[in-house]
């Protein structure tokens, strides 16, 4: 016999768990008493809830693993939520295991109580509230089952603090058995030869690839289809990355701060196939009007995304990598060079477009393309949300490295901790966080674990003393420029040191080559500020060229 | 447009709020909702009629097949229904009227479950179509209290879920 906590640990070891990102407090004492006695899982102590969240996302989404990570009851609970919904929208898979209070005492509203699987429920793929110590082996296993098969997600373990002393009986079971869910990862053989034909009598198709993509780790066929079907290629902000930015098949990003070209492709096909993609409101600003011009193919691991909120000419269920393979074997050609020439020309010309150098502030459109230029191939670079993201998203060069934003959810403090989870999954691949200086001051907390971990980050922030993106909303409805200032921002200069980071100021974009080369080469984390005019726009409109 | 949906869950705690929850928070609307469990004691059965278009119940269906807690959807279409729905009505009746009120019950074959000096009580499970023309019928004599269960129902013919 042995008790809960033990189980518990036992369960993650089995999973092949060795990093948990948490906070500690009195409803998950015992489990962190039986942590302490092992050197199997590696702990990192964030310094506040929902930073544990993103950790555990940002170390998933560049491992392709299960990011896992813990809090107490009550407000740790909470706290985590953000996180949680973040990675729900963004599909992360994702095992949070929280504290509870004593079974007994569910219920009563006692010290530091919440309902917590009831409270997650419209934003989590699934939770548990263990009762009785003898289900917490099924119960981990089918979690981590559940949390990155089909649609990937986040699941909750709530565990009362007296169920982790309780004693049990361990084995941990080798399959699940769950009659409720059983994913469709094999695409129908008819539709993919559907597809296939479709594809190849298209006059103006048009691939439209999201974060699933990378879910499934089906870049490589994703780049092939395009390639052997000659089809050009449009991203979603989640798909930034799907092909390098550079590839000449790819347009850009699509969307209400996208590329023009991709928008234009994107108003003008025939045939979209929409790949991993839940066509969102932010990337399908006029999802109707697409469907009325242009056939569509929707290919996506959850069948309630098809239909959802564009309607489908062909909808094909399933998992992207198997699908991509078996669609591949059947040869898809596009005969579209005239539609691809205009498009790829377009694109050529669009992504070499260059502002005009700035003397006083640093131009972001110019910084991101600096970066670009001088970072690794496999960089990962992580940004926040805001001007910071799109800029980001649209200037900055991905080769064959990670774009990690939060899309779906705009959850603001993501970049720092998600990009601590991914140094620590990947140390020797070099990390990038990009971020606001709204953002960055929901999240320099985080400065205290990387460098409690020694963690080399290299921090752009991007300081025009305003939280730009709202501001440019207010600016567009004409309205005052009502609470968007943060005049009284701290010198960014001295707390970097307070935390023995090394750091710079920059404010002409002649500097910006040297200083982006001096932090790329100095080892340990770096903090680059730039400071930008508040007058600058995200959209293209007041692009100085 | 009203569909019957069948739909078997897990018999655990939680789940019904798992599924009015995702109801109201996906904005579809549900005419009626009726629990019980079946005769595997480890799942309930669920039927619900929604108000919908046919994409708004294609989604309630798929949203709902996405629930771990949920093992099995259908839809019912009309002409398949072998359903019934209980109602349960307690209205004022004095010596004078109950002879009218017996004479409906017996046209709509309905029962009468409990009597008292002043009121009658009176039940009668049929479709919802002839339980709400009961109802009707009865409103003259002015309803004290209505309790009913919502339609449940199973397919008609050999076909099953299970």
């Amino acid at each position: 016999m042995i008790t809960g906590a033990e189980a518990m640990r036992r369960c993650l070891e089995a999973e092949g768990v060795t990093t948990i990102f948490g906070y500690p407090g009195a409803a998950i004492h015992h489990f962190y008493e039986e942590l302490s006695n092992v050197d199997t899982i590696k702990h990192i102590l964030v310094r506040q809830e929902q930073n544990a969240g993103h950790m555990a996302s940002g170390y998933s989404r560049t491992t392709g693993k299960v990011g896992v990570c813990l809090v107490t009851s009550g407000p740790g609970a909470s706290n985590l939520f953000t996180a949680i919904a973040t990675a729900y929208m963004d599909s992360i898979p994702m095992v949070a295991i929280t504290g509870q209070v004593n079974s007994n005492l569910l219920g009563r509203d006692v010290f530091q109580e919440i309902d917590t699987t009831g409270a997650v429920a419209p934003f989590i793929k699934h939770s548990y509230l263990i009762k009785d110590a003898n289900d917490i082996p099924r119960i981990f296993k089918e979690a981590f089952y559940i949390a990155q098969s089909g649609r990937p997600g986040p699941v909750l373990i709530d565990v009362p603090v007296d169920i982790q002393k309780h004693m049990l009986n361990f084995t941990y079971p080798e399959t699940v058995n769950l009659r409720g869910y059983k994913p469709t990862t094999e695409g129908n053989a008819k539709q993919i030869k559907k597809v296939a034909e479709t594809i190849s009598d298209a006059e103006r198709p048009l691939l439209c690839l999201g974060g699933g993509v990378f879910s499934a780790d089906a870049r490589d066929l994703a780049i092939r289809l395009s390639e052997e079907a000659g089809v050009p290629v449009v991203t979603t902000m989640m798909g930034v990355g799907a092909l390098p930015s550079a590839h000449p098949m790819n347009l850009g990003m699509i969307g209400s701060f996208g590329h023009i070209t991709a928008n234009k492709a994107l108003n003008e096909t025939d045939l979209i196939v929409i790949i991993g993609a839940r066509v969102g409101d932010r990337a399908f600003t006029s999802s109707w009007n697409v469907a009325k011009k242009a056939k569509t193919i929707h290919i996506d691991i959850d069948p309630a995304e098809i239909g959802k909120n564009v309607s489908t000419t062909i909808p094909l269920v399933g998992d992207i990598k198997l699908v991509l393979a078996k669609l591949l074997e059947e040869k898809p050609k596009a005969d579209c060079k005239p539609w691809l020439e205009i498009l790829c020309s377009a694109a050529l010309t669009e992504k070499s477009k260059i502002a005009s150098a700035r003397q006083n502030t640093i131009g972001p459109k110019r910084l991101m393309r600096e970066l670009g230029l001088q970072i690794q191939e496999d960089a990962i670079v992580v940004a926040d949300v805001g001007q910071n993201q799109i800029w980001a998203a649209r200037y900055l060069n991905i080769q064959n490295g990670r774009f990690l934003t939060t899309g779906g959810l705009g959850t603001m403090g993501y970049s720092l901790p998600a990009a601590i989870g991914a140094k620590i999954a990947n140390p020797d691949r070099q990390t990038l966080v990009i971020c606001g200086d709204g953002s960055f001051q929901m999240m320099f907390n985080e400065l205290s674990t990387m460098a409690e971990n020694c963690l080399d980050l290299k921090i752009i922030l991007v300081n025009n003393h305003t939280l730009g993106m709202v501001c440019e909303l207010q600016r567009i409805e004409c309205y005052k420029n009502f609470c968007v200032t943060l005049p009284a921002n701290p010198d960014f200069q001295i707390l970097a040191s307070a935390f023995g980071v090394k750091s710079r100021c920059i404010i002409a974009d002649e500097d910006m080559a040297g200083a982006i080369d001096e932090m790329l080469k100095h080892k340990g984390p770096f903090l680059l500020e730039c400071i930008v005019s508040p007058d600058e726009g995200t959209k293209t409109m007041d692009e100085v060229i | 447009m009203k569909h019957v949906l069948s739909v078997l869950v897990e018999n655990q705690a939680g789940v019904l709020n798992k599924i009015t929850g995702l109801f109201a928070r996906r904005a579809f609307n549900i005419e009626s909702l009726a629990v019980g469990v079946t005769d595997d004691e480890s799942i309930s059965r669920i039927t619900m009629i929604v108000d919908g278009g046919n994409s708004a119940v294609d989604q309630v269906e798929k949203q709902l097949n996405k629930l771990v807690c949920v093992i099995k959807v259908r839809e019912i279409k009309e002409e398949n229904v072998v359903g019934k729905e209980l109602i349960i009505i307690k209205l004022n009746a004095s010596s004078k009227t109950r002879g009218e009120i017996k004479d409906l019950c017996d046209i709509m074959n309905a029962k009468i479950e409990d009597i008292s000096s002043t009121t009658v009580t009176v039940e009668l499970a049929d479709t919802p179509a002839r339980v709400e023309l009961f109802q009707n019928m009865l409103r003259p004599y002015s309803i004290l209290e209505v309790a009913r269960t919502g339609l449940i129902a199973v397919q008609k013919g050999s076909s099953f879920m299970g």
